[in-house]
C-alpha cells in the first residue's frame, strides 16, 4: 500500500488510537462479568469504531490502513494495545485513554473550529466524538470508583490495574505532529502545509502542556476519590515514551494484529 | 384488557391473597380462560394457573440463556471480522443480543423468578438455551449463515410470540423481532457479497450454508408427533403454531431466498400436491445428542458462560459493597440538591 503522507500522520495516529482500542474491547464480548458490561463495552467498542472509520478515511482506504499496514507502520500509542488484562487493568487503561481523548477532542473541536482554516473534518468528528468520549469517561470513572473503594480485592486489582499501565501515559502528551513527535508541536502555519494526503491535526495546535496538567489534575482526583494511590513511578518509561507514534510497539501488538487482519489478507483483493 | 381488573387478585409467584377465605380456584381459571380466549393479555399481577407461570418461566428463561450464550459463536469473529464496517456490524449485532438477553430476563422476573436464580439454574445445566448455539464458527461466512438462517428461523419462530398471551413476553419479543430482522437481512447482505466475490468466498459461503441448514431447521424443535409441551403451550396461546408448521413456513420462505443469493439448499423437492417444498429426513438423533450436551460445543459454551461468571464475582462484589457504603452518602446528596 502506498506510504502515507507525514502532513495525515497525527490524523493517522488519532484513528490507530481508537482502532486499536476498539479491537481490545471487542475482545471483551462473551467475557464480561456482568450482562450490562457486554453492553457497555461493546457500546464503547463500537463509538471507538465509528472514530476509527472516520479518521482513517481522511488518510485514505479505511480497510486498507487497518488490514495491510504492518506493526511498524501502526502510529497509536502503547497504551491502547495493551492486553486487557482483569476488568480492572481494562478499566485503568480505559479511565487513563478516554480522560486524555476527551481533554484532546475537547480542544479539537474548539480550537479548530474557531480558527477558520482548520475548521475541517477533524474539527466536525472532534465535537461529535467528544460527547461519546463522555459517555465512556463517565464509565471508566464509575467504575474506577467502584473497584477501588469496593472490597479489599477490587481495591487491590484496581491498584494494580493503574500502576503497570502508568508507565505508558507520558505518551499521550508528546505532541503529534507531522513526521513523529518530539519536535516541537503540532501547529503550523496553514500555507506552509503540503496539499493533499489529510488534514493536519494542526490548526493553531493542541496545547499539550495543558492537556498534560489537566490529564493528571483529573486523573489523580478520580484516584483519590476511589481510595487508590496515584502511582509513583515514571510516566515515560524507557521505551514507552513517544515510542508508538514512531511504530515502536509492545509484544502483544503484532500478535493482536495477526489476528486481526488474517482473515482480510489470506484473500486479497477480495471485497466483504 | 376489559377484564383486566376482574382477573388481578394475586401476585407474581404468590398463592390467593390471605383472608379472602377459601379461594375459588374454579372461578379464577374460569376468568383466565375467558381472557386468554378473548385474545388478552394476561399481566404480572393477574392471577394465572401454576403450570402455565412455569412454563413461561421454562420457555422466556431459555430464550434469554440462548440470546447470552448466542453471542459466543458471533463474538468468536469480531476479531478477525475482514472489513472494519463489517466488524462494525457485528460488535453492534452481539451488542444488540445482551440487550435482548436483558429485555428476556426482566420479562421472566415479572413471573416472580430473579436473574441470579436463572443464571445459576443454566451454569449448572438446569436450564436450557437454544441448540444451534453448540454448533461452531469455523469460517466468516458462518456469521452470514447465522444471520440469514438462525436469525431466520428465530424470528419465524418469535413473530408469533408478539401475540403471545404473557404481555411482558408479547411485548419484549416486539421489540426484539425488529431488531432480529434487521440482524437476518445484514446477514443475508453478507452472504450475498461472499457468493458474488472470489471463487473461495462463494465456496465459503456454500459450505457455511451446508452446515447451518439442517440444525437450523432443528431450532423448530422435535417433531409434532413428539412434542411434549406443544399442546398446551397452544392452548394457552403462548405458542400459535406447531413446531412442523413453523418448520414448513421456514424451508419455503428461504427457498427463493437462496436461489437470489446463487448458493444451494440440500435435499430439496418442490412438491406440486402440497404446495409446499419437501425436504429431506432430520437426523433427530444428532438433535437428541445436541440437547442431551453431546453436541460440538456444549462444554465449550457452558464453560466461558461460567467463566465469565466466577471471574467476573469480584467486580459485581464490588460494586454492591460501593453500593452498600455509598447510598446512604447519595441519598443524602439527592435530598440536600
Amino acid at each position: 500500500m502506498a506510504a502515507v503522507p507525514a502532513e495525515a500522520v497525527p490524523t493517522l495516529a488519532l484513528g490507530d488510537d481508537a482502532l486499536v482500542l476498539s479491537h481490545r474491547l471487542g475482545e471483551w464480548a462473551g467475557h464480561a462479568p456482568v450482562l450490562e458490561e457486554e453492553v457497555a463495552l461493546a457500546n464503547i467498542a463500537l463509538d471507538l469504531l465509528g472514530q476509527a472509520r472516520v479518521l482513517l478515511s481522511l488518510v485514505g482506504d479505511e480497510d486498507e490502513l487497518a488490514y495491510l499496514r504492518e506493526e511498524r507502520a501502526f502510529r497509536n500509542c502503547q497504551l491502547v494495545e495493551q492486553p486487557n488484562g482483569d476488568f480492572a487493568h481494562t478499566i485503568a487503561r480505559q479511565l487513563y485513554f478516554s480522560t486524555y481523548q476527551h481533554l484532546l477532542y475537547e480542544q479539537l473541536a474548539t480550537t479548530t473550529a474557531t480558527s477558520g482554516d482548520g475548521a475541517g473534518p477533524l474539527a466536525a468528528l472532534a465535537a461529535k466524538a467528544v460527547k461519546e468520549v463522555a459517555y465512556h469517561r463517565d464509565h471508566a470513572r464509575q467504575w474506577t470508583l467502584r473497584l477501588g473503594d469496593g472490597t479489599d480485592e477490587s481495591h487491590r486489582r484496581m491498584q494494580r490495574g493503574c500502576d503497570s499501565l502508568w508507565r505508558f501515559t507520558g505518551e499521550l502528551f508528546q505532541p503529534l505532529e507531522e513526521g513523529g513527535p518530539g519536535t516541537g508541536g503540532l501547529s503550523r502555519p496553514a500555507g506552509d502545509r503540503p496539499a493533499g494526503g489529510g488534514p493536519s491535526v494542526g490548526g493553531p495546535g493542541v496545547d499539550w502542556a495543558a492537556l498534560e496538567s489537566e490529564w493528571l489534575a483529573s486523573v489523580t482526583a478520580v484516584l483519590q476519590e476511589a481510595t487508590l494511590t496515584v502511582p509513583e513511578g515514571p510516566r515515560r518509561g524507557a521505551w514507552t515514551a513517544g515510542a508508538g507514534r514512531q511504530g515502536v510497539h509492545t509484544e502483544p501488538f503484532g500478535r493482536m494484529l495477526a489476528e486481526m487482519q488474517h482473515l482480510h489478507r489470506s484473500h486479497p483483493g477480495a471485497s466483504w | 384488557m376489559s377484564t383486566a381488573t376482574v382477573h388481578q387478585t394475586s401476585g407474581p409467584g404468590q398463592g390467593p391473597l390471605p383472608g379472602s377465605g377459601e379461594p375459588d380456584t374454579a372461578a379464577l381459571e374460569a376468568v383466565f380462560d375467558a381472557a386468554v380466549a378473548a385474545d388478552e393479555r394476561i399481566e404480572p399481577r393477574d392471577w394465572m394457573p401454576e403450570a402455565y407461570r412455569k412454563t413461561l418461566v421454562r420457555q422466556i428463561a431459555q430464550h434469554a440463556h440462548s440470546e447470552i450464550i448466542g453471542m459466543q459463536p458471533e463474538a468468536n469473529w469480531i476479531t478477525r471480522a475482514p472489513s472494519l464496517r463489517r466488524k462494525a456490524i457485528l460488535i453492534a449485532k452481539v451488542q444488540d443480543e445482551a440487550g435482548h438477553g436483558l429485555y428476556l430476563y426482566s420479562a421472566a422476573e415479572t413471573l416472580g423468578t430473579g436473574r441470579d436464580d436463572m443464571l445459576d439454574k443454566l451454569h449448572s445445566g438446569r436450564q436450557r438455551y437454544s441448540s444451534i448455539f453448540n454448533y461452531p464458527t469455523l469460517t466468516w461466512a458462518d456469521v452470514g449463515a447465522i444471520g440469514w438462517l438462525v436469525d431466520g428461523a428465530a424470528i419465524t419462530n418469535q413473530v408469533p410470540l408478539c401475540r403471545c398471551s404473557y404481555g411482558p413476553y408479547a411485548r419484549a419479543m416486539i421489540r426484539i423481532c425488529k431488531e432480529e430482522s434487521f440482524h437476518q437481512r445484514q446477514g443475508y447482505e453478507l452472504l450475498l457479497a461472499l457468493s458474488r466475490g472470489t471463487r473461495a468466498q462463494h465456496d465459503m459461503a456454500q459450505d457455511a450454508v451446508n452446515r447451518w441448514w439442517w440444525p437450523s431447521l432443528m431450532m423448530f424443535g422435535p417433531p409434532d408427533a413428539e412434542s411434549a409441551h406443544s399442546s398446551q403451550s397452544m392452548a394457552w396461546k403462548i405458542k400459535r403454531h406447531s413446531n412442523d408448521e413453523l418448520r414448513q413456513r421456514f424451508v419455503d420462505i428461504c427457498v427463493p431466498q437462496a436461489e437470489s443469493l446463487g448458493l444451494t439448499l440440500p435435499d430439496l423437492v418442490w412438491n406440486e400436491t402440497r404446495g409446499h417444498h419437501d425436504f429431506g429426513a432430520i437426523d433427530w438423533a444428532e438433535f437428541r445428542d445436541v440437547l442431551a450436551g453431546q453436541g460440538p460445543c456444549n462444554e465449550q459454551r457452558i464453560t466461558q458462560r461460567r467463566q465469565a461468571h466466577e471471574e467476573g464475582a469480584w467486580v459485581r462484589e464490588a460494586a454492591a459493597a460501593y453500593a452498600g457504603k455509598h447510598s446512604g452518602v447519595r441519598a443524602g446528596t439527592e435530598a440536600a440538591a
